[in-house]
């Protein structure tokens, strides 16, 4: 029996450890990507704030990888479902019995005109979602005297949905802190008709913007950057002037599940939301923000899904029907600025909800700013490399609890 | 689900007004609804709302407009035109469908 899984990052990394613990000794498990480099990708939204230094967001793959597990370097061209294979593009060609897809999804700049010019970064156009645009932007962060700084989401959906809103919190945090806050308007620029989808959120997180007068522009759907006039054109032609342009590019899954047949327009994999099994073929899977769940594309997904692909591969390769069933449970912790964050928690049928997280009483406040939640966070980071990604357990359910929780 | 009266006929609808019974729409309640939020439909909008009806059997879902462009090869820019402001939202309400899950 060989399990092939593609992608080493959190889904993937999560799933290796969670088969490796429950499949036989005897069968095999491999893992392909493209480099040996583990990126803590929540760390990329703090570190141009000083929070972290690069070091600490990056580990080699093979090391947080479990024992008894095959690393393969390579780039994958093409997966041919029917007959169970994947060719990388140096020509190798590997088999597999069970396929599990955990490649993620990527910013792409280059589907939105004028974004990345190759002169970008000079004109104040930037973004945190590699680990090299974060550090541009610490620095830019560092240059800035003020002026007009706005932070776009291209297009729905986003790796990570609240993290736009958490930059622009920490944002406005670190510029009144540097004392330039006077000095610089604000704007937070969006293709949703409000500050976030979930509408108890979007009310919630709505009314932060306003407190801190951060101005908001909802439905505004970018078509072009014009970097040289410094300002983002909508599809409906309407203009946001910057200084500092922070984008959040249009985000898409792995180009190989296009060239397959596997994905949607996105390029993400069409599974079964609750089986994680891909609707096309009984022997393929996808996990993590590489699959086309109508939940958020976050690491909390990945964790929570974990559970439930481990049992559904582990039913299949011994001949049973998957019996196990995800309920799109997420959670998210948003850094509102000094020292404070909110946690929010939701799934497939559930808005986000008050109350206490994870038990009744004793757990952080939901929907609420507190210094325990940014402890939380920052906490998290240690959990990632020595809980989450080996696989080891914590003490909290991931199917959705309603104890100590109450509807807004 | 609140019920609803639209062009002499019930019809089931959510707390935004949009129709949540697939089978309860059909073309004669277009342009009603189309009308209510200010579109004077043409040929055009009408293939914008066939390819959501289609689309939405298939995939269980509203499109998005990326979804339009890319399937149905309508340009997110002529969309636009058609339905000014919120094509997402607008063309799912004229074609009876659900709005679009935006990013969740």
């Amino acid at each position: 029996m060989h399990v092939l899984i593609l992608g080493a990052g959190t889904a993937g990394t999560m799933a290796a450890a969670g088969l490796r613990h429950h499949l036989d000794d005897g069968d095999r498990i491999t893992v392909v990507d493209v480099d040996d480099r583990h990126v803590y990708q929540p760390g990329q939204l703090l570190l141009p704030f000083g929070t972290y230094r690069e070091s600490q967001l990056v580990r080699s793959r093979r090391a947080v990888l479990p024992r008894g597990v095959d690393l393969v370097t390579g780039e994958v061209d093409a997966v041919d479902a029917a007959a169970s294979t994947v060719r990388l593009t140096d020509g190798t060609e590997l088999g597999y019995d069970q396929l599990v897809i955990a490649t993620g999804t990527s910013p792409r700049p280059d589907q939105t005109p004028g974004l990345l010019d190759g002169d970008h970064l000079a004109r104040g156009v930037h973004e945190f979602y590699t680990l090299e645009g974060s550090i541009a932007l610490r620095e830019a962060l560092a240059r800035f005297d003020g002026g007009r700084l706005v932070v776009d989401i291209a297009d729905t959906p986003v790796k990570c949905p609240v993290a736009p809103l958490e930059f622009t919190f920490l944002a406005e945090s670190f510029l009144r802190q540097r004392g330039l806050r006077d000095r610089t308007d604000l704007t937070y620029v969006t293709p949703l008709d409000g500050a976030f989808t979930k509408p108890v959120a979007a009310a919630h997180l709505g009314s932060m913007l306003d407190d801190r007068k951060i101005h908001l522009e909802p439905d505004f759907l970018l078509e072009h950057v014009d970097a040289d006039a410094g300002r983002i054109v909508s599809y409906d032609e309407r203009e946001v002037g910057f200084d500092l342009l922070v984008v959040v590019p249009v985000n898409m899954g792995a180009d190989f599940v296009a060239r397959s047949g596997l994905g949607d327009e996105l390029n993400h994999v069409r599974v079964d939301a609750h089986t994680l099994r891909s609707v096309d073929h009984g022997n393929v899977w996808a996990v993590g923000d590489a699959a086309n769940l109508p939940t958020s594309k976050a690491g909390s997904v990945a964790h929570f899904s974990m559970p439930v692909l481990v049992t559904n591969v582990t039913d299949v390769i011994a001949g049973r029907a998957p019996s196990a069933s995800f309920d799109g449970h997420a959670n998210c912790f948003i850094e509102s600025g000094d020292g404070k964050a909110l946690l929010i928690d939701f799934n497939y049928d559930t808005e986000p909800l008050t109350g206490t997280y994870p038990l009744p009483v004793v757990g952080m406040p939901l929907l609420a700013e507190s210094r325990l939640n940014h402890w939380g966070k920052l906490a998290f980071r240690h959990l990632y490399w020595n809980f989450l990604l080996p696989d080891r357990p914590l003490p909290i359910s991931s199917r959705m609890s309603m104890l100590g929780k109450h509807a807004a | 689900m609140p019920v609803t009266t639209i062009a002499g006929r019930q019809v089931h609808v959510d707390a935004e007004g949009f129709l949540t019974e697939y089978d309860e729409w059909d073309e004669s309640l277009a342009p009603v609804l189309a009308k209510a939020i200010g579109i004077e439909l043409t040929d055009r909008h009408m293939e914008v709302v066939r390819f959501l009806r289609k689309d939405y059997l298939d995939q269980k879902e509203t499109a998005t407009t990326r979804r339009v462009q890319a399937v149905g090869g309508i340009p997110v820019k002529e969309q636009f035109t058609l339905f000014p402001a919120k094509p997402g939202k607008k063309m799912a309400y004229i074609a009876g469908l659900p709005k679009p899950k935006g990013c969740v």
